[in-house]
């Protein structure tokens, strides 16, 4: 029997211990009219059959060279991160619930807390959330919930925010009459400006998003709007790509003061694209509001001999305590990714990072070249970008995309799916792990399909 | 020793990241980082026994047996974190095009279909990332049923006092406010308030089945009836669905919708706390409302093809409740399992797990150890409590746990349900031979003859763990959530 060790012996013995003659009477409770029936599912396989099933599956998936950006890179892994997480000691633990027995996580995600601090510059971060975009949602609950100024249950997003994030935060949200209003983008820059964000003004709003770089790798202008903001009573929410904040102003420096929260999507950090999860959300913020914080936070103490451990803390704000009141309904972090990405940068440190960082911007800026050099391709934007971009084609986007699919390129999204108004619009970005010989074969099947 | 005391500045594995630099001039000067952040530096080697040596201070259900209850530790197979690890799966984008994704969303249609049929439900929308949104998925759909049929007077979810803490926290989440409702002395939920309670305020019940007192709701069909006929909605927690799998049905019990713990019924692992999956089950009224996307299946050429259903399929959905497609690694791992287990495998779950348990109860009975609910029998999970222990000896539950850990045994969840007190919630799982359960009891009866020679010494407890009881009040009262700089030197 597939997991389960019993012998017909042992069965035996457990039913003569427990007093009746079989596994069905343990039922008994149940209504018998409610029983199941057999399933009709597959029979049980090996799992020598199982694997080839996979294995086969997962071919038909393989050899494409990858240049989708739009939230989830395609960065190197160094064999370390998932050899050393999918130990069973971490695979395979729970919530450290028993602080005692779980040192090893908890250590791992205090440092992971540090080391997502350290990266936005912000005070405290918290054990993770599910991904980017349910953890925007948590940003704007938990911005309505700290901003004591205002009482307003509206954030302003500008729609240069990914608008996968804007939708799973709005269907997050809604069902508490908290409305996310569009902030349009300037169309020359693919920016956020001041100009747009004027007729806001003296108009209640608990937050501001900002996103840097934002969906289309464009950066914004976020000293700026950080301290419009703040200068109109409103909190900041920074959404930002942690591979970014190596060489970009972190979140915690933006304007005189600051973002007051700061989330994004973990997964450049050590975690494969693996379909779109499982990733985790990071989310920072400044101490005066971590007790509106979502999700577990860990922190450091001493035991009853004085010698330094972790464990769970703040855990009042949590629905196991405090049930209907509780800041959020989360539960579970993502703690596997989390560790993984807690080892990828202890690997690469902030001058790996650096590295990293600088390299993918250089390829995009590359294959940027490479591609508006064929006639009637263009940068869709003219303000700089960080390591993805917008190109204008002369033909429908979709289609061109389809035929470079059928070349084994996946040459970036089809813009105009989210933004009606960018037509023949793609965003792609070309990462570190692309080598100059990737980068021309993109130029050569996109120019040979243009031509056709 | 924390990663960054081992760090020395300039030191740093050179292998990991790009050997040459590539220096940045096109990005303004006022949107540069001016000072580098502070992390590590360390070389590959002290990374990776820091951590190697940081995962041997985990309990895990490779190293113990983990009876935490309501958790479902079961035995997280190797092949199925392995499949999952396979390149083709990890290297997919999300949003690469469904002409090169067929592997994994036939992987997804499948696991779909099956898990369908193994609840009795009409529809499964495989995206929810834990149990919590799973639930925040359930009401969701619960709310947009009852709008679209212009019912706005529905502003209730009734949730009995047992419930799991992430029901109420839902509730709220999605705009509810949340009337509980007591249980009786047998642990069902009580029907006289239950009467009393509805109406039509009542947009919904929340329940888990077997409840979390450890015991099969009996009256599970007059609930059923009571809260649909008030117009409500009945939604499963399918945290203890190990319990029924392959014994009873959600979907033939009269639940509306559920969700399922992938990390729990379908052996993913835990991560730590994560990443789970909870994917929903719905039955015909709120299949217009499942959350995207959802894979669906065209014949084409008489060949399958599958693509993602979305808004244009699903004009009524929720819609999308994360970035991409959910926790989709976690999704093959589950997968993997359910296709080992098959036809047959699927009704052994709740044969064995039940069995597990009925024994263990039975035995720790036979100890002397004091059952919330004799007379019941056990399910998936039973529940003993120590207050003759706490007020005789001095020793609590908590103490009890502690001492636990000694005997290299996970503690069970203590202290819930809250309604018993000085309580432990026990579950064995499927996957435990009967030799561990009897080696449980065994230090169960060592540690309650401890308690009565030396009950100073239980409190105390643990001793032989990589530290002590720690101070709690001192980590709450002076936060100390991140290490800086400045603080060490």
């Amino acid at each position: 029997m597939p997991y389960i060790p019993h012998t017909d012996e042992d069965v035996k013995s457990m039913l003569d211990t427990i007093g009746v003659d079989s596994i069905d009477d343990l039922f008994d409770e149940i209504p018998k009219d409610i029983l199941a029936k057999n399933f009709d599912i597959p029979e049980g396989i090996s799992e020598m059959e199982m694997m080839r099933l996979m294995s086969e599956r997962a071919a038909a998936d393989s050899n494409v060279s990858c240049f989708i950006g739009a939230g989830a890179y395609e960065h190197h892994i160094p064999a370390a991160v998932w050899d050393v997480v999918s130990r069973g000691e971490f695979l395979t633990a729970y919530t450290p619930y028993q602080a005692e027995a779980s040192q090893g996580t908890l250590q791992v995600i205090y440092e992971y807390q540090t080391n997502m601090a350290n990266l936005t510059a912000m005070d405290v971060s918290n054990a993770s959330l599910y991904d980017g975009g349910s953890g925007m949602a948590e940003a704007a609950l938990m911005a309505i919930r700290a901003n004591r100024k205002s009482k307003s249950r509206k954030v302003l997003v500008p729609r240069t925010v990914n608008p996968l994030y804007r939708d799973t935060a709005h269907n997050i949200v809604n069902n508490q009459n908290i409305e996310l209003v569009d902030v349009d983008f300037d169309k020359q820059g693919g920016n956020t400006t001041l100009e747009s964000l004027k007729q806001y003004e003296g108009e209640d709003f608990a937050a501001l998003i900002i996103a840097q770089p934002n969906f289309f790798g464009v950066l914004e202008e976020v000293n700026e709007l950080t301290d419009w903001a703040h200068a109109n009573g409103m909190l900041v929410i920074a959404v930002v790509n942690p591979t970014s904040l190596a060489l970009l102003a972190p979140p915690g420096e933006w304007g005189e003061a600051g973002a007051d929260i700061a989330i994004g999507e973990g997964q450049p950090l050590g975690v494969p694209l693996s379909s779109g999860g499982p990733y985790f959300g990071f989310i920072c913020c400044k101490q005066k509001i971590v007790r509106q914080m979502p999700g577990r936070i860990i922190g450091r103490t001493v035991d009853m001999e004085g010698k330094e451990g972790f464990t769970l803390t703040l855990q009042a704000r949590e629905q196991h305590i405090r049930r209907s009141k509780a800041t959020s309904n989360i539960c579970t972090n993502q703690g596997l990714v989390m560790t993984a990405s807690t080892i990828y940068v202890a690997l690469l440190g902030a001058d790996g990072l650096s590295l990293v960082a600088e390299n993918c911007h250089e390829n995009t800026n590359q294959l940027s070249k490479l591609l508006t050099s064929i006639d009637g391709v263009e940068t869709a934007f003219d303000r700089p970008v960080f390591h993805e971009q917008v190109i204008r084609l002369p033909a429908s986007s979709a289609s061109v995309l389809e035929k470079l699919a059928e070349a084994r390129i996946q040459g970036g999204i089809d813009l105009s799916t989210y933004y009606p108004e960018l037509e023949n619009c793609v965003l792609f970005c070309a990462t570190e792990t692309k080598t100059n010989d990737d980068l021309v074969a993109y130029q050569k099947a996109l120019a040979s399909v243009l031509a056709s | 020793m924390l990663i960054y005391e081992k760090s020395q500045a300039g030191r740093r594995s050179i292998s990991q990241a790009p050997l040459t630099s590539t220096k940045v001039s096109d990005i303004p000067e006022g949107l540069l980082r001016k000072k580098k952040a502070a992390l590590a530096e360390v070389s590959e080697m002290q990374v990776v026994r820091h951590y190697t040596n940081l995962s041997r201070r985990n309990f895990s259900i490779d190293t113990q047996f983990y009876p935490l209850g309501s958790c479902t530790m079961k035995y997280n197979p190797r092949g199925a974190h392995k499949s999952a690890m396979i390149p083709g799966f990890l290297g997919r984008h999300p949003l690469a095009p469904e002409s090169q994704s067929q592997g994994f969303l036939s992987c997804m249609y499948d696991l779909q279909e099956i898990l369908k049929e193994v609840t009795g439900m009409k529809g499964v929308s495989l995206t929810p990332m834990a149990g919590a949104q799973g639930e925040f998925a359930g009401v969701a759909m619960i709310r947009a049923y009852h709008d679209s049929r212009e019912d706005f007077e529905r502003t209730e979810i009734l949730i009995p006092s047992a419930a799991h803490g992430t029901n109420p926290a839902t509730a709220v989440m999605c705009g509810y406010k949340v009337r509980e409702i007591p249980v009786d002395k047998n642990g069902d939920v009580d029907l006289a308030a239950l009467k009393e309670a509805v109406g039509p305020e009542t947009a919904g019940l929340m329940m888990t089945n077997p409840s979390t007192c450890g015991v099969f709701e009996r009256s599970i069909k007059e609930i059923a009836s009571t809260v649909h006929d008030a117009g409500g909605l009945l939604y499963y927690d399918g945290a203890n669905l190990n319990a029924i799998l392959g014994k009873v049905c959600p979907g033939d019990m009269g639940f509306d919708v559920m969700h399922m713990n992938l990390h729990k019924t379908f052996a993913t692992p835990h991560g730590g706390g994560g990443p789970g999956a909870g994917p929903i089950g719905v039955g015909d009224r709120l299949l217009p409302y499942m959350p995207t996307p959802i894979v669906g299946k065209d014949s084409v050429d008489g060949k399958d093809v599958y693509r993602w259903l979305d808004e244009k399929d699903i004009p009524q959905t929720i819609g999308r409740l994360s970035t991409y497609m959910g926790n989709a690694g976690v999704l093959l791992r589950a997968y993997y399992y359910a296709r080992l287990l098959g036809r047959e495998g699927m009704h052994r779950v709740a044969e064995y797990s039940t069995l597990n348990a009925n024994y263990m109860m039975k035995r720790c009975e036979n100890a002397g150890f004091e059952l919330a609910y004799p007379g019941r029998r056990a399910t998936h999970e039973f529940i003993i409590t120590l207050s003759s222990q706490a007020k005789n000896l001095g020793v609590n539950a908590m103490d009890f746990a502690k001492r636990l850990l000694d005997y290299g045994y996970h503690a069970p969840t203590t202290y819930f349900p809250l309604l018993v007190p000085e309580c432990w919630l026990i579950e064995p799982t499927e996957t435990e031979s009967p030799d561990e359960l009897d080696g449980f009891v065994e230090a169960m009866i060592k540690i309650q003859k401890e308690s009565e020679e030396n009950a100073e010494m239980v409190k105390a407890a643990p001793y032989n763990q990589t530290v002590r009881r720690l101070d709690d009040v001192k980590a709450a009262r002076e936060l100390d959530l991140k290490w800086s700089p400045a603080q060490e030197s």
